[in-house]
């Protein structure tokens, strides 16, 4: 499928060459050529002041009209909801007041049923209850199975999950299952409510880029949105919502392939992707014995701490503390980022924080580019000094 | 570029880079501190196929020459010295079945070291027979189908990790220097132990200990050529050697004058960074020409070998004279134009400064290479009317 | 044991910016890549083949110099290597790529493991792995730290946010990777000896009998209206003054963020 061209409309002008973000347009004597960059967005078309481009008919296809109805799938964590989850409530909410649907929601698991009211306080006027004691353990082909059985008769217009490691690694199967598109990782979520259309939108390119996308012509309208970053929803007063309990037919369970033979969910130490407050260590740091500066004041702040790549390769902070494109991505209040030199890489990791300070001795390194805050300083004598005024401040010795 | 490689040297050399890049940079640091030995990346190096570079293909090798080997033990020992000496050690070891062992001695042993699978090593030196190499005393007393070997070894590279060992022993003593033979070794003959590690100035990644043998019982078949070849076998295993060395010492000072070059340029003082200051840029001139000519000498006497010539003891000894000498002075300069930061050992010069000096004195100390240039220098032009 | 390895070539995305005066992506001078978690994946494949000995067959969705992405994840030591090109392949998003991969591995036949990279650096999307394998209707984990081979079945270590599960599954099956799996290896010199010669086939959509509404962006349900730069933080502002002055100043501004 391809743009067409019409060559008698076209003056050679070049507009659409600049317009276009994947430079799938270049002009070969005065006339636009076409590569495979195309993604058919119809930036071009709009630009044309002469209408010599449009897209193929295929493409206007009008979306299904049938698809209703804005579903949550309600993780949950340890007997409870996943923080995440009451953020998507929050955003779901609006979706379906903006577009005067639903708002639903499917919990999954054992003894999760108390949780349905909960999701009704928040907002949710229907909760599908899947309960089962085979599903007490988190297992993408038994939970997929369950989801898809739920949405089988049902064609929501939008599915929404948390972008967690278990929602990220199980969503796609059902995007897969019901041939529709799924937006993973948003960062912010809107509706065009004359096209109905669910406005997704995402970092592309480690963070350099933000991409807007939409899911026009296939239902449900899916994607997943990382913890942390939608606010957190105060629940409603007096909201009221129908429980349904979906009934698990021990056959149809699949005699899974994988059978969970040992399930062990160690506390690994705090979850970085759920801190508010991190301070980040990067090399600046010069080596493990001199971490109880920063342990210090990450006490005083409440916070907890991350680290740059080179920091976990020399073994002095363990992997899952390392922050970037290879670790984690994290997004608190306020990262503090100290030694830390700024690699893209890192930088990848930290871009939805809120506000970022950094100190680091070096006047050009790439963090202070991004830094809401910076000092330029050695951090051995910064930090000390920011304890003391802390504990000056609070009146504490 | 200015030596023009072909593709195969290029694969060589990118590959030993990388190694050196991503596997010993990170980790040389350590290795230095603790002593440990880089078994790890010995282990990365021989999945590479870096070890069987110049064993013959039907001994799973890549059959490949003494340029292509230097050309990778350069890289390695741009990482480390000490890296690079295990790696070249086991070469050093290979080297005599290579060239002296039948056709089932080699078929046993050569494969596995090709492969890394097993490393090599090679004991000349005794405590009382260092640069008077023919004053050795281990003796190799033959009987009926073994022999019993008694003696030490001392200052062995790689002793107790390697598996395959080649030593010379006097089968007669009588006939002095003539009456030694080489014998191969395997760690767990009985009989065969190993000295305590010894600790030392630098290559601290690479392990040094003595061979000790108390009545070592080897079956005849470990005999490399025939008794009283012992020094002819070994004063050929030094010639492929010595420029082996050669490549070490240009790869250790490449890489100090690297630091030197990148340090120069960021500090600052009195206003400007340091190279621009005729003091220091000059340092690093004569630094950057000698390595070219260490480099050069070292890379047209190695293609010179693989040429097969008859006799090229002469060269392999002024390879391995200049270039040692050559990262000593480099490695020892690069110190200086850190200055403070270059005497920190969080800095990695000081490291290459005491890495460097073991190259002046080991596989025969600089002076015997002057020696052994001189007296041929002497019969060449007596040679000549 | 036959192994298949998915792997994408990607833009190295420090090079991936936007031209702030037209708004539309830099592409020249960025080096391709192979896509860093394919590199674990492979490294996971290797590992395997290392212990329980196989076949590595490379399978990869790109235009024609993807083959040079092949080729070096040849030179690590995989055998075989499949190139997946055509015109209308182009413009995929994850549902048309699991797609056009999925009709690839049917025709491949035979297999026991299918190991791709957690996410791909350009997209982040971590989706291709899990709807391949519902394609396929295969087992899956993701987010594979460690694997064991136990008869028919592997038993692994899959990392989640909160701790790690042991879990066991029967073959054939698909995995995604993490880097706790092991810092990849370095090509080897016969590895690159036998990339430099290696023939890879190039298979089209009308080989791998893909359906022409499947594939590329007919096949793309999701579809990007726009691409801009992130906003930009406000304030860059580096505090000033002596050390006291600067941690009072930074002080401030921390307890009122912390409020």
């Amino acid at each position: 499928m391809e743009l067409l061209l019409d060559k008698g409309k076209c003056t050679g002008c070049g507009d659409c060459v600049d317009v276009c973000p994947f430079g799938a347009i270049v002009l070969k004597d005065k006339f636009p050529v076409v590569n495979e960059e195309c993604r058919l967005c119809g930036l071009c078309v709009k630009a044309c002041k002469e209408g010599a481009i449009s897209l193929p008919e295929k493409i206007k296809k009008k979306p299904t009209i049938k698809a209703k109805d804005v579903w949550i799938y309600a993780e949950t964590k340890d007997g409870e909801l996943a923080t995440v989850v009451y953020e998507l409530m929050g955003k779901g909410r609006e979706l379906a007041d903006k577009l005067g649907e639903k708002l639903i929601a499917i919990l999954i698991g054992d003894k999760i049923s108390h949780l349905a009211q909960t999701l009704i306080s928040y907002g949710a006027d229907i909760v599908y209850v899947a309960e089962h004691p085979s599903l007490s353990i988190f297992n993408e082909k038994r939970y997929g199975t369950v989801l898809i059985e739920i949405l089988k008769n049902h064609c929501p217009n939008i599915f929404l999950a948390g972008a967690t490691s278990r929602g990220r690694s199980l969503i796609p199967q059902i995007a897969a299952s019901l041939e529709t598109g799924l937006t993973a990782d948003c960062t912010d979520l809107d509706v065009d409510i004359k096209k109905r259309l669910l406005l997704q939108t995402r970092p592309a390119f480690g963070g350099n880029i933000m991409a807007t996308i939409a899911c026009p012509e296939h239902r449900p309208q899916m994607a997943t949105v990382r913890p942390h970053i939608l606010p957190r929803p105060k629940p409603i007063s007096n909201h009221k919502g129908k429980i349904i309990n979906f009934p698990i037919n021990e056959e149809k369970i699949p005699d899974i392939p994988e059978i969970i033979s040992f399930v062990k969910t160690e506390v690994k130490g705090p979850n970085l992707t759920e801190a508010d407050i991190i301070i980040g260590v990067g090399r600046g740091i010069k080596g493990p014995e001199n971490l109880k500066l920063i342990e210090e004041l990450a006490t005083l702040l409440n916070a907890q701490i991350g680290a740059s790549r080179a920091v976990v390769d020399a073994g002095w902070l363990p992997p899952r503390c390392q922050i970037g494109q290879t670790g984690l991505i994290v997004s608190p209040k306020l990262y503090i980022a100290c030694g830390i030199s700024g690699a893209i890489q890192h930088l990848v990791g930290i871009q939805s924080a809120k506000t970022i300070i950094a100190i680091n001795k070096d006047p050009e390194a790439p963090i202070f580019n991004i830094a809401n805050y910076g000092i330029i300083g050695d951090l051995f004598e910064v930090i000390p000094a920011l304890i003391k005024e802390i504990k000056k401040a609070r009146g504490i010795d | 570029m200015l030596y023009p490689l072909t593709e195969e040297q290029l694969m060589i050399k990118e590959v030993a880079r990388r190694i050196a890049e991503e596997k010993i940079i990170p980790k040389r640091a350590e290795l230095d501190e603790k002593e440990e030995f880089p078994w790890d990346i010995l282990k990365e190096i021989a999945r590479a196929d870096l070890f069987g570079i110049f064993i013959p293909e039907e001994y799973g090798g890549l059959g490949f020459g003494s340029f292509e080997n230097s050309l990778a033990v350069e890289q390695i020992a741009w990482g480390c010295a000490g890296v690079a000496t295990a790696f070249a050690a086991s070469g050093l070891g290979a080297y005599p079945i290579l060239l002296f062992g039948n056709e089932e001695q080699k078929r046993t042993y050569l494969p596995p070291i090709a492969k890394g699978e097993k490393l090599a090593a090679f004991g000349l030196t005794e405590p009382n027979a260092g640069s008077d190499a023919g004053g050795i005393q281990t003796t190799a007393i033959k009987n009926g189908d073994y022999y019993i070997i008694n003696g030490t070894k001392q200052w062995i590279t790689n002793a107790g990790e390697a598996e395959i060992y080649v030593i010379i022993a006097l089968t007669d003593k009588k006939k002095g220097p003539r009456g030694a033979s080489a014998f191969i070794l395997e760690k767990g003959d009985l009989g065969f132990s190993f000295g305590k590690k010894e600790k030392k100035m630098g290559i601290r990644a690479s392990t040094t200990g003595d061979l000790i043998f108390e009545d070592c019982r080897i079956p005849k078949e470990r005999l490399l050529g025939k008794e009283g070849m012992g020094f002819i076998i070994a004063l050929k295993t030094l010639d492929y050697a010595r420029p082996g060395v050669g490549a070490l010492a240009v790869g250790l000072a490449q890489a100090a004058l690297d630091e030197a070059v990148k340090f120069a340029r960021q500090r600052k003082q009195f206003g400007q960074p340091i190279i621009s200051f005729q003091a220091v840029g000059h340092m690093l001139a004569e630094m950057a020409t000698q390595i070219e000519a260490a480099r050069a000498l070292t890379y047209t006497i190695c293609k010179y070998i693989d040429t097969n010539p008859k006799d090229f003891t002469k060269y392999a000894a002024m390879a391995k004279l200049f270039a040692s000498d050559v990262a000593m002075k480099v490695t020892t300069d690069a110190v200086q134009v850190l200055g403070g930061y270059g005497y920190m050992r969080d800095y990695p010069v000081e490291k290459m400064m005491r890495d460097a000096k073991i190259l002046q004195i080991y596989e025969g100390t600089n002076q015997i290479q002057r020696n052994i240039i001189a007296q041929i220098l002497n019969k060449e032009y007596g040679k000549q009317k | 044991m036959k192994y298949i390895v998915c792997i994408k070539q990607v833009p190295e995305i420090e090079g991936v910016k936007i031209n702030p005066e037209t708004g539309t992506l830099i592409r020249e001078g960025v080096k391709s890549i192979i896509n860093p978690y394919d590199l674990y994946a492979l490294e996971a494949a290797l590992q395997m083949k290392e212990r329980y000995g196989g076949n590595i067959i490379l399978l990869s969705m790109g235009p024609p110099q993807a083959e040079e992405a092949l080729r070096e994840a040849i030179s690590y030591g995989a055998d075989e290597a499949i190139l997946l090109s055509d015109r209308a392949f182009a413009g995929a998003d994850t549902l048309a790529t699991s797609y056009t991969l999925a009709q690839a591995i049917k025709k491949i036949g035979h297999y026991d493991i299918i190991f791709c990279g957690k996410q791909a650096i350009d997209g982040d999307t971590a989706q291709v792995g899990p709807e391949l394998a519902q394609r396929l209707n295969l087992p899956y984990v993701t987010y594979v730290r460690k694997i064991e081979l136990k008869e028919n079945s592997l038993i692994v270590e899959r990392d989640l946010d909160d701790g790690y599960q042991i879990i066991q599954i029967t073959l054939p099956a698909l995995l995604t990777i993490v880097k706790e799996i092991g810092e990849p290896r370095v090509p080897s010199i016969r590895g690159k000896m036998r990339a430099k010669k290696l023939q890879i086939p190039i298979w089209t959509a009308k080989d791998i009998e893909a359906k022409e509404e499947k594939i590329g962006i007919s096949g793309s349900p999701t579809r990007v209206l726009k691409i801009f730069s992130p906003p930009l933080r406000e304030r860059k502002e580096i505090i000033s003054g002596s050390l006291e002055e600067q941690v009072k100043t930074l002080w401030e501004k921390i307890d009122n963020i912390l409020k």
